[in-house]
């Protein structure tokens, strides 16, 4: 190794084919980028991804999640702070990282005009396969992902959600170790949505490889293992789904009213709770919300206030998100 | 459905370099081929300009131009000037997907594999060079219809010159391709420089009767001493080439000029594309 010490502590190079176990597949410190003219896209990560794990990392667009899995890559240069991928160092063995980690961007890039089969053997031979091990990997990664059928198809006529899947397939053709997905949902339909998320979970358990997922869904990141929040480039909150749920320890009274923002006030004054007035309800965050919630309908019934509906929630990572960040979860509310 | 895993063969650790460097430019290579076999009707119209000018032009000027000024019939004068025409579109065609596959995240996809900037760049360059040459082979085909009998010695020693000037404008198209993030911008950089280098090369007309400046400056210009070597191994001609003050330079110095002119356009592309924060 001529990197970095790494803070694993298997990290010698594998020979040919073999896949040591690495206590981590994603570990990094103080990760930072800053753009030229000053722009912090990301400001200080500290992730930590384990072998195996299906991670995802959650945010709004914007929130320097691209960016993060491009450094991670070693395709950006980290302004500050360090990674090790794989066992390899993102900024001192760049190659290395490289030859361990597949990648499927936001946008695909497939060329629209070449086979499906054409495409992925081109692939191949650039991740270094010979002939044959191009020929013998494409076969394999399109029958995983349910497209042999079309192995003659040119690209440009597959639907979204097989574009996708090709995609993938394209990712895994040199056996990567970490999978590195960004935003592999998106503009799909639901229904494509589901189907492809199902077969990531089998990919990860045929290939036995770390999945590193970024989305803007807070559905999807239930399907993870862990999961991290990131808001203007910083981890705001990280750890199981459910864990990070359990943590907030309480419940949310969501209520619409004929005035949100009077009722808010309200409920803060009456009862000296925190009431947040979001643009369509107020929302208050409770113990039990069985017992909370008619008291707080008859304050407000008791001011005149008209109660259009009122529902009570067990957390979700929306809870989570607004908990850590001070504002819903909204894909759009990040900074470009 | 599960996989049937096999005993994997892919190296995670870096080995075998200089192979698989070579297999990445070869993919590239053959990356260019499908898409030239992919799309058939740009291919013809690349053609049909060159042709076109064969004819038009050639048959055209040969009745205004003198047989002597350029020391034998028009059209035979005229004919190597049409075989670079025929590998100029191509070459430069390299510089504007360049930039598009830039824009639409190709050329991040390349950058992510382990293969070497360099040898990367080698295997755009290479593959723009192998499908500009095969375009003028087609023109050569036709070598009667430029005065030119079909004899194989000329023929393949026009050929090999012709992958040489395609390789040297191929690097040229890519200088400005990396550093240009707009194909409008790239088009009109073209625009302003083609013709009047193809011009000022003495392809189209001698150099003997353009202005004495236009001729002094040909000694910079690559694709004029891609014309001279063209038209010097196509036969015995009296046109003047390009000069260094009143010495002609050999054809192997012109194949030399033409071949460090490649290299250090290269140079130039490889610094800013192995910077990859500005690439992607």
């Amino acid at each position: 190794m001529t990197g970095r010490p790494s803070p694993t502590t298997d990290t010698a190079a594998g020979g040919r084919g073999t896949r040591r176990a690495l206590p981590y597949a994603v570990h990094t410190r103080g990760l930072t980028k800053t753009y030229p003219g000053g722009q912090d896209a990301v400001r200080g990560v500290d992730l930590t991804v384990a072998t195996g794990e299906m991670f995802a990392f959650l945010g709004p667009n914007g929130a320097g999640k691209s960016t993060t899995v491009s450094m991670l890559c070693a395709l950006k240069r980290p302004s500050a702070g360090d990674a090790w991928v794989a066992g390899a160092n993102v900024l001192t063995e760049s190659h290395l990282v490289r030859r361990r980690v597949g990648v499927l961007f936001q946008h695909s890039a497939l060329e629209p005009d070449l086979t499906c089969a054409q495409s992925l053997q081109l692939h191949a031979r650039l991740h270094g396969l010979s002939r044959s091990d191009a020929r013998s990997r494409t076969g394999q990664v399109l029958s995983a992902a349910r497209l042999a059928e079309h192995r003659h198809a040119r690209v440009r006529t597959l639907s979204g959600g097989m574009r996708r899947r090709l995609d993938i397939a394209r990712a895994l053709l040199h056996e990567p170790r970490v999978l590195f997905l960004d935003e592999p949902t998106a503009g799909l339909d639901p229904p494509a949505r589901a189907r492809l998320w199902q077969h990531l979970r089998r990919l990860r358990e045929d290939e036995r490889i770390t999945v590193f997922v970024t989305t803007h869904y807070l559905e999807e990141a239930e399907y993870c293992d862990r999961l991290a929040i990131i808001d203007h480039g910083r981890i705001v909150a990280h750890g199981t789904p459910a864990g990070l749920k359990s943590a907030l320890g309480q419940e949310t009274v969501r209520l619409r009213t004929s005035d949100n923002r009077r009722a808010a006030a309200l409920l803060r004054t009456d009862h000296g709770r925190t009431a947040f007035d979001g643009c369509e309800e107020v929302t208050v965050p409770v113990t039990d919300s069985a017992e909370w919630l008619p008291r707080l309908c008859a304050t407000l019934g008791a001011h005149g206030i008209h109660i259009h509906r009122a529902t009570a929630t067990v957390p979700t990572l929306d809870d989570v998100f607004f908990h850590h960040t001070g504002r819903p979860f909204e894909p759009e509310s990040g900074t470009p | 459905m599960t996989t049937a895993r096999v005993p994997s063969r892919v190296s995670h650790t870096g080995e075998d370099g200089v192979r698989q460097e070579l297999r990445a430019v070869h993919a590239l290579i053959t990356r260019d081929w499908l898409r030239l076999a992919a799309n058939p009707t740009n291919t013809v119209l690349m053609l049909l300009q060159p042709l076109l000018f064969l004819l038009a032009f050639g048959g055209g000027l040969s009745a205004l131009v003198p047989d002597s000024a350029v020391g034998g019939q028009y059209r035979a004068f005229l004919y190597p000037g049409i075989l670079l025409m025929a590998i100029q579109a191509p070459a430069i065609s390299v510089g504007i997907r360049l930039i598009t596959d830039r824009y639409n995240g190709t050329i991040r996809e390349l950058l992510v594999t382990p293969a070497r900037r360099s040898s990367l760049l080698c295997g755009i360059c290479l593959g723009g060079c192998a499908t500009a040459t095969a375009q003028g082979a087609v023109l050569l085909a036709l070598a009667p219809a430029g005065g030119l009998p079909y004899r194989p010695l000329p023929l393949a020693g026009l050929l090999a010159e012709l992958a040489l000037a395609a390789f040297t404008v191929t690097a040229l198209a890519l200088v400005p391709a990396v550093h240009t993030r707009r194909p409008e911008t790239f088009s009109t950089l073209l625009a302003l420089t083609s013709a009047p280098l193809l011009f000022g090369s003495g392809a189209l007309v001698p150099l003997s009767t353009l202005p004495s400046w236009v001729t002094t400056a040909a000694a910079l210009n690559p694709l004029a001493y891609a014309t001279d070597l063209l038209r010097r191994t196509a036969g015995p001609t009296t046109a003047a080439g390009v000069h260094w003050g009143t010495w002609q330079p050999p054809p192997a110095l012109e194949a030399g000029v033409l071949l460090l002119t490649a290299i250090t356009a290269l140079l130039c592309t490889a610094h800013r594309f192995g910077r990859t924060d500005d690439m992607t």
